[in-house]
């Protein structure tokens, strides 16, 4: 049985106020954000708006915004903020032991 | 072998159970003395103390290494404690072996002891990295007594230390050597100080302070190697540093110690599993203190133990209450250092930060709000309100009513349901300071706006009030509101920057050089940002101004640029990216062509096109193909077109002289020169040079950011033109009479453009600005004026002038090419198997 977290490495190969991005075959990239506080959150690759990749946009405060258009997504609920309306799904993911680990479920699901 | 207890229970009418702590520290003590304030009488205890010392408050070690306390005054509990309670301790002699079944525990010299309870509270470990060298002498953590005793003889000695982990623990190990006399390197790996408790701001506020009191603070530096023979010479760094060191101080975290519990077979997460009431997998025996982990949490810290202890207590006389989890605040215990964290910062969605930064006082607070209730502070300078804050937020009190005022503090805040701020500053006197940066009193504020200045900008540039740091901005314009009444609009003639600050792009701008601002962090505490690490607006617009201000010195920061400067190439709509090769002047060879043909082909490019720009712009290309494209144009001569940035974009050309019957002089040839001198540089804008050699202007050198127009006589300058939404033709600056002056007025053009127009503000709306005849006065009038913006330009040239994608192509920021994981989800029945 694999477990219920996928581990994608270490919580120091994502730049502060950065993000990297995980493949998934099939699916949409998940990017997955580090803050100025070093939290870490993931989301699908994919603004509400029309499909910019979050992960190249510049993170500030708990947001990102979008490289395309701009707009800014919440990072934590994946919301567009202000007049912006839409959603990006959530990637459940946690640090444990400086390794960051992706929801399996959900991860999986990004794929399907 | 069985040891005889000193209090044999027969002066005891019944027989009391037997409890036996493992662990003579902060929380086995503190659980013994709750117990014993419960039932003096129920059990029986043996405590078994690893270390020498009676119980002593751990938190206390870092006053005793910087000499404000001696040991004996942070025993908790002394001999006579242990006597007085028929508590039996074992010192020096750590537990090594549980056996559940014949509920026995035994200690390192062989003493075996039965119990009816037992409580494990072993703490944790400190975290040693694992690199060469980390057994050699003179390598140790910071974790009990014999440390400190440790690092007292080395410091004795003199000479330097290197503390590797710029948290809690390792600034304080760093202020306790400093203080004795040692030179302190502090070694961290994360580009901010205990980024786990302060954000960015607070950190950058704690490094400097560290830094003026003669630390020396490296971010961003990984340990490779400790070197040594026989024992710690100094630390290698990977980036090839060397440190010396006699002494070496590993404070980079801790683990819960769990290895006796999981030799026993209980139940292990991260720490010793828990439930409510501290009982682990094992009912007879419980478990406290950082060692445990309850409800998928682990605690480094003290106040979450007491919590526990209580609970535990509760639960072992049989009074149950239970234990919920804790939210934890962080003070740092330097002396003038106020620092203090709480709750969760990270922000998001719903989440609002409230920002106070007074910049003269060195203070910085954060209070995040969600929903109206306090979830995170991060307070530095000034903590007195720490403790208000914290308990608002484990109270989860509503701070709707109080929330204007909230981060002015609780005495403010609590002045009465009424507290009104503008009675508050109407009721000032009239030589109460408004502003602590120019020394302007209330009464000179108020004489100012009587004098006819109604805006906030109109106060700021006759008596200066709030024009440096901006922290008294909210004063002054209550004081406007006070004075004028209703006449008051709040309008203002200057544009901020972004809704993170008061002051507009000059105003910004002006202060960085005037107050040698260094760093982004630096820039938003001392112009008081509202917002704790500024917007996608600003952040962009800092980094340039500060990248103009310190040509060679600054370090970029690169997730303060927008997507397309950060990886060298032009996002597309669907995500991939397009690659445009520098063609100098537009002039091409079979080898580039044949280089690019080459690319297109490898790397399945779906289209190649001539831009408008003179060159070509290869499309389609994947962000992880980016760097081998790169090295393979590079392998023909090419470098970087920069079509991505806020920078030299083209240098047009038409054929000029040589080819062309009406051409005047060669216009390609110092199109191609022009282009040399000016690649690579970082502008407010994007900006586009041409070179027609006749006015037939084939190159359109009337609508660039600077345009040249050969004639007979020499050389046609022209600024300030654009194509685009709004089509603006360039405006004559003057005309010259060789190349070389040709060259020079364009490098001493654009260095006053850099020097001086906003940021994202192109040639044509800054001159529609200031006016063309402000550019004349300063390049053709001028002489001296010019020589100098050219020199400045040609200056800064010097360290930006190598390829971007040269660096990338060898392997610079791989991380931003590749994904950091790939998964292939396996077919659903293989999975189940
Ligand atoms: C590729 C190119 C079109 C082409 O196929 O010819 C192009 C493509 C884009 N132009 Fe352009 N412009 C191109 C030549 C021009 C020209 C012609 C020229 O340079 O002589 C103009 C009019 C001249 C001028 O700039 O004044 C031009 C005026 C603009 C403008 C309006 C600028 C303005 O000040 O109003 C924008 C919008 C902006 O920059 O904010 C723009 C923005 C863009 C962007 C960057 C849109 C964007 O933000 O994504 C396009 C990027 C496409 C890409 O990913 O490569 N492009 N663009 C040309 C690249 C030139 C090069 O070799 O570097
Ligand atoms: C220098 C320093 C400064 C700190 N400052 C602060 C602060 O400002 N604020 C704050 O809240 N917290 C602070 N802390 C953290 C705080 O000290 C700990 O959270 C607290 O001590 C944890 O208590 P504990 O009982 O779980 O572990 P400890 O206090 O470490 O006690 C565990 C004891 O068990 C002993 N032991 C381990 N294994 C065995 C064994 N097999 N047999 C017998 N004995 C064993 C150990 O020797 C140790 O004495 C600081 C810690 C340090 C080191
Ligand atoms: S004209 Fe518009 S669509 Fe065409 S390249 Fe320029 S920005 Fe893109
Ligand atoms: S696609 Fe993200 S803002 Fe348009």
């Amino acid at each position: 049985m694999i477990g219920e977290w996928l581990d994608i490495g270490w919580v120091d190969e994502i730049p502060v106020r950065g993000s990297r991005t995980v493949q998934v075959t099939g699916g949409d990239d998940i990017a997955v954000f580090r803050t100025g506080d070093g939290k870490v959150f993931a989301l699908a690759d994919r603004c509400p708006h029309k499909g910019g990749r979050l992960s190249q946009g510049i993170v500030h405060g708990g947001a990102v915004a979008c490289p395309l258009h701009n707009w800014r997504i919440a990072l934590d609920t994946g919301e567009a903020l202000g007049e912006d309306k839409g959603c990006t799904p959530v990637i459940p993911v946690k640090v444990s032991g400086g390794r960051v680990l992706l929801c399996r479920t959900s991860t999986m699901k990004a794929a399907a | 072998m069985e040891h005889q207890p000193p209090f044999p229970d027969t002066v005891f009418s019944k027989r009391r159970e037997h409890l036996v702590v493992i662990g003579n520290g902060m929380a086995g003590c503190r659980a013994v003395e709750e117990l014993i304030a419960r039932d003096p009488t129920r059990y029986r205890v043996t405590i078994f103390g690893a270390e020498p010392h009676v119980n002593y408050n751990r938190i206390m070690l870092s006053p005793v290494l910087a000499g404000e306390k001696t040991f004996e005054q942070i025993v908790i509990n002394n001999h006579a404690w242990y006597a007085t309670n028929t508590i039996d301790l074992v010192t020096s002699d750590p537990v090594q072996a549980i056996d559940r079944a014949a509920k026995t525990v035994t200690a390192r010299s062989g003493l075996t002891v039965s119990y009816d309870r037992l409580l494990i509270a072993t703490g944790s470990d400190p975290f040693i990295i694992p690199v060469p060298g980390k057994d050699l002498p003179g390598v140790i953590s910071f974790r009990d007594m014999a440390d400190v005793d440790h690092m007292l003889e080395a410091a004795g000695k003199g000479g330097a230390a290197v503390v590797i982990g710029g948290g809690l623990l390792g600034l304080e190990a760093a202020h306790g050597l400093t203080l004795r006399g040692m030179k302190v390197t502090v070694i961290h790996l994360m580009p901010t100080l205990m980024e786990r408790q302060l954000d960015e701001a607070a950190g950058w506020l704690l490094k400097s302070a560290l830094e003026s009191r003669g630390q020396v603070i490296l971010t961003e530096a990984n340990t490779a190697e400790i070197v040594g023979d026989t024992r710690v010479e100094g630390v290698l760094l990977k980036d090839g540093t060397l440190i010396p060191a006699s002494l070496v101080v590993m404070a980079v975290g801790i683990r819960p110690s769990v290895a006796l519990a999981r030799d026993a077979g209980l139940e292990i997460g991260r720490g010793i599993k828990v439930d409510d009431h501290m009982v682990t997998s094992d009912p007879s025996i419980l478990a406290v203190g950082e060692c445990v982990e309850h409800d998928g949490n682990v605690y480094g810290l003290v106040a979450p133990l007491w919590d526990m202890c209580r609970a535990l207590a509760d639960g072992l006389t049989d009074s149950h209450s239970g234990y919920r989890g804790s939210v934890t605040s962080t003070k740092l215990k330097v002396a003038g250092l106020d620092v203090f964290s709480a709750g969760d910062f990270s922000g998001g969605g719903a989440c609002e930060d409230i920002v106070l930064r007074d910049a003269s006082r060195g203070i910085y607070k954060r209070v995040v709000v969600k929903d109206d209730r306090i979830v995170g502070a991060v307070l530095y300078g000034d903590t007195t309100d720490g403790g208000w804050y914290f308990d608002l937020l484990k109270r989860g009190e509503d701070i709707a009513p109080i929330r204007d005022m909230l981060i002015f503090g609780q005495s403010f805040a609590s002045g009465g349901g009424t507290a009104d701020p503008k009675a508050a500053v109407a009721a000032l006197s009239d030589d109460a300071e408004i502003c602590g940066c120019n020394g302007v009193t209330k009464g000179k504020v108020v004489a100012c706006i009587g004098a006819g200045n109604a805006t906030l900008d109109a106060v700021r540039a006759t008596c200066k009030a709030s024009a440096s740091c901006g922290s008294c901005t909210g004063l002054v314009e209550t004081l406007l509101a006070v004075t004028l009444g209703d006449e008051y609009s709040g309008e203002r003639s200057v544009k901020t920057m972004c809704k993170c600050t008061s002051f507009g792009h000059d105003d910004v701008r002006r202060e960085i050089v005037a107050q040698g601002m260094r760093s982004i962090p630096e820039v938003m505490q001392k112009m008081s940002w509202s917002t704790p690490d500024g917007c996608s607006s600003c952040r962009p617009a800092l980094n340039y101004y500060l990248l103009c201000a310190l040509p060679g010195d600054y370090k970029d920061d690169q997730q303060s640029r927008y997507v397309n400067e950060r990886l060298h190439a032009n996002i597309q709509k669907d995500g991939t990216y397009s690659v445009v090769p520098r063609m100098w002047g537009g002039l091409t060879n079979p080898r580039e062509l044949r280089a690019i043909a080459d690319v297109v082909e490898k790397y399945d490019a779906p289209m190649v096109k001539v831009t408008g720009g003179q060159r070509l712009d290869i499309f389609g290309i994947k962000k992880e193909d980016l760097p081998a494209v790169w090295a393979d144009l590079n392998a023909a001569g090419m470098v970087s077109g920069h079509a991505y940035g806020k920078s030299l974009r083209t240098v047009k050309t038409c054929v000029g002289s040589d080819w062309c019957r009406f051409g005047t002089q060669d216009s390609t040839g110092l199109g191609v020169k022009v282009e040399r001198m000016t690649w690579g540089s970082w502008m407010p804008h994007k900006f586009k040079i041409a070179v027609s050699g006749c006015p037939r202007n084939c190159a359109e050198a009337t609508i660039k950011d600077f345009g040249v127009v050969c004639v007979d006589s020499g050389y046609e300058l022209s600024v300030g033109g654009n194509g685009g939404i709004k089509v603006r033709a360039t405006d004559f600056l003057c005309k010259v009479a060789t190349e070389e002056e040709a060259m020079q007025y364009c490098a001493a053009f654009i260095q006053l453009y850099r020097e001086e127009a906003r940021y994202l503000e192109r040639t044509a709306p800054w001159i529609e600005r200031i006016g063309v005849a402000y550019i004349r006065e300063r390049i053709v009038d001028d002489a001296e004026g010019r020589d100098a913006l050219a020199a400045r330009f040609l200056f800064s040239q010097q360290f930006t002038q190598d390829d971007p994608w040269a660096a990338r192509a060898a392997g610079e920021h791989r991380e931003q090419h590749a994904p950091m994981a790939r998964f292939t989800p396996l077919d659903a029945s293989r999975e189940m198997a």
